[in-house]
């Protein structure tokens, strides 16, 4: 077993070293990591925006490098949190609480030091982590039928929008959105058109693109137009040389970083939780075990490494049931499987056999991009600085250009501009009415594939429903199901929270709360 | 009598209004969806899984906005319940939304060029911080380039410059 994997990682090294697959995932990391220090910019709109690029690229190519831009958004967002106060990416946020003090003492380059480091450190365990589980799970996933693929779906929608951010019934409803989306076309089986309205546009169904583009970008830009307060760059001149941590920096980072990576991987093993909530279960923990936790908040190295480790161990370990099943974990996992698709892959356990280029290649890139970043990072930080000062008001009008030929470039077709514009309006009163869009994209991606196995499951079983709790694998993943609902329902009436994000929230007392609150400083009306 | 004034309240529930939102969608949903062919659930039609979604996210609606009602009603938003920001930013909004519009109807008849300068222009419009001269600069430099990376270096097939006066 784990020969077969060491021997997948040597050829996918082959792959990834090949001249233009290290270009392509050099352009993704760059660019990742240009975005991610962007305000207002997410890697859920970057990656919609990079993905018309990639259709004319191979497939490998393609998701190497939309998958660099993914963990570079990650690398870039650390800046903005230490640097700025800006948590610019909820995995990021609270990264500032002890991020922003130490750049206030001036030692903000020790910070961004350290992290780039801790999150060397937790990326390559998440990879690792990735390496020798995804082979076990395909094995497993290899036995499933069309019942267990449905009942672990079902697990994998219901995970990722109730432990998500808000309110779970609110998440729920979002995927019921998403998977209503998915069903809008031609239905596959029998030909018929469904909710196309006589548009034959929408004969191939709501575009992919125009959907990501129009709930991540447009309804993002009308949320935040005029809304973004001008950055404060008086912390923000750091050189390379403030970056050297000291030898008791790097002895005081080192457990936490560790522990930090652990709770993180842990995290990407449980469906739906990404690393947002990793960051925040590892800061609390941290804190938990720490001999002086009243400090936590003024600065300490430990409060930094932790969260970041964290979040990158888990993007990476996020990986692992997108790759191997075919599940995705969260939205940016979805649209990742949806460029996939694009290019005609079927997502699902055969994809590491039938494709080992791409699994391998992914994997092996990950440790190349990953180095890569760290290599950019350090010389680059003082460019990075200086892109924080382009204001929203240059930033967004040219992202509502790439949005609209991004769209208009996937079938060369006006119609899906749009859609996206109508998808844009429609994601923003989504917003304003306390939903959180991103389970939308997870349901529309395995919208098709679940009613496909459904109803193969239906026909094999004769129409019986209950042969999703007659087969065992599949009825533990029903129970599960029926656990999540449950447990939900019960933390709902007894009056406690129950998302772990505000569990950990909680935990943290309101600080971040309150950092967040004052993320987005409302300019004066202009009268 | 304490329904009335209680029901004036509840009306400014942001989560009321989310729930009556998903619930008319269910219900659209269902209804376009029991047009189509159910079949059985040994062969289930196109308008099966539609209609059973439909139905499901009436259900949801139903209990956003029942929790909404509810005395104690668990307020995830810190408060802020009205439906519009502190600032509407009205015209803002305009301009983003009416940037694709601009773009499909200058792209179709004039070309690329025409369609990303007007594009750019109409959404940087809606800063309020936005000048003439400001956002004429940005408009020819994002289509400068936004016409060289994607007419000349990623070939999408679309004119820099036409006129299809008759379509």
């Amino acid at each position: 077993m784990i020969e077969s994997a060491l021997t997948g990682l040597w050829y996918g090294f082959g792959v990834a070293f090949e001249p233009h697959n290290l270009v392509f995932c050099f352009i993704g990391v760059l660019v990742g990591n240009m975005v991610g220090v962007l305000p207002g910019m997410g890697p859920l709109a970057t990656i919609s925006i990079l993905l018309p690029l990639t259709f004319g690229m191979k497939p490998v190519g393609a998701i190497l490098m939309l998958g660099g831009v993914m963990y570079g958004a990650q690398y870039g967002g650390a800046i903005c949190s230490i640097l700025l106060n800006l948590p610019c990416h909820p995995p990021h946020a609270v990264t500032c609480l002890d991020g922003f003090p130490m750049t206030k003492q001036g030692r903000g380059g020790v910070a961004l030091g350290l992290t780039v480091f801790a999150s060397f450190v937790g990326a390559s365990w998440g990879i690792t982590e990735m390496i020798f589980l995804s082979p076990l799970l395909v094995k497993a996933a290899l036995q499933f039928g069309p019942a267990e693929v449905c009942s672990l779906m079902l697990l994998g929608l219901l995970a990722g929008s109730t432990l998500a951010r808000g309110s779970p019934i609110k998440g729920v409803a979002m995927t019921v959105v998403g998977l209503f989306l998915g069903s809008v076309g031609t239905d596959l089986e029998t030909g018929s058109e469904r909710y196309t309205f006589g548009m034959t546009e929408l004969d191939d169904g709501i575009e992919l693109i125009a959907l990501a583009l129009g709930l991540f970008g447009i309804a993002e830009f009308m949320n935040s137009v005029n809304q973004v307060a001008p950055i404060n760059t008086k912390y923000t001149n750091v050189s390379i040389k403030d970056m050297r941590p000291t030898k008791a920096d790097m002895k005081r980072a080192f457990f936490p970083m560790w522990r930090g990576t652990i709770v993180g991987s842990l995290c990407a093993l449980i469906p739906g939780t990404g690393p947002t909530i990793a960051s925040f279960v590892a800061y609390a923990t941290e804190k938990k075990i720490s001999k002086h936790p009243e400090k936590f908040g003024t600065g300490l190295i430990e409060g930094v490494v932790c969260p970041e480790a964290s979040t990158h161990s888990s993007v990476q370990g996020d990986f692992i049931p997108t790759m191997s099943l075919g599940i995705p974990g969260d939205a940016v996992m979805a649209l990742l499987l949806g460029a996939l698709m694009i290019q005609g892959i079927v997502p699902g356990p055969q994809l590491i056999s039938q494709h080992p280029d791409i699994f391998w290649g992914l994997v092996a890139s990950f440790w190349i991009g990953n180095i890569m970043l760290v290599l950019l990072n350090v010389p680059l930080i003082g460019i990075w600085v200086k892109m924080l000062a382009i204001p929203y008001r240059f930033l967004y009008p040219s992202a509502m250009f790439f949005v609209c030929i991004g769209v208009y470039a996937a079938n060369n077709d006006f119609f899906q501009v749009g859609e996206v514009a109508v998808i844009g309006l429609f994601g923003y009163i989504l917003l304003r009415l306390g939903f959180h869009p991103a389970p939308i994209l997870l349901g529309f991606v395995l919208g098709p594939r679940f009613e496909e196995n459904f109803r193969r499951a239906m026909l094999i079983s004769r129409g019986d429903i209950l042969v999703f709790v007659e087969r065992p694998i599949s009825a533990v993943f029903v129970a599960l199901c029926a656990i999540l609902i449950g447990s939900q329902i019960y933390f709902r009436l007894r009056g406690a929270k129950a998302d772990l994000e505000s569990a950990a929230e909680n935990a943290m007392g309101s600080e971040v709360s309150t950092e967040l609150a004052t993320q987005r400083v409302q300019t004066t009306p202009a009268e | 009598m304490r329904l009335s004034t209680s029901l004036r309240e509840l009306i400014g529930k942001r989560d009321f209004y989310a729930g009556g939102l998903m619930l008319l969608l269910g219900l659209g949903i269902a209804l376009k969806g029991s047009t189509y062919r159910a079949g059985t659930l040994m062969h289930m039609g196109p308008g099966f899984l539609p209609t059973a979604l439909g139905i499901l996210l009436v259900l949801l609606g139903i209990a956003i906005a029942a929790a909404s009602l509810a005395p104690d009603g668990a307020d995830e938003h810190g408060g802020n319940q009205s439906l519009l920001p502190e600032h509407p930013q009205w015209w803002a909004w305009f301009c983003i939304l009416m940037s694709p519009v601009a773009f499909i109807f200058f792209g179709r008849y004039f070309g690329m060029l025409p369609g990303t300068f007007a594009c750019v222009f109409i959404a940087a419009l809606g800063d309020k911080t936005a000048t003439w001269k400001g956002t004429i600069i940005l408009a020819s430099v994002v289509t400068v380039f936004g016409v060289a990376l994607f007419s000349y270096f990623l070939q999408v097939p679309m004119p820099i410059l036409t006129f299809r006066g008759e379509l």
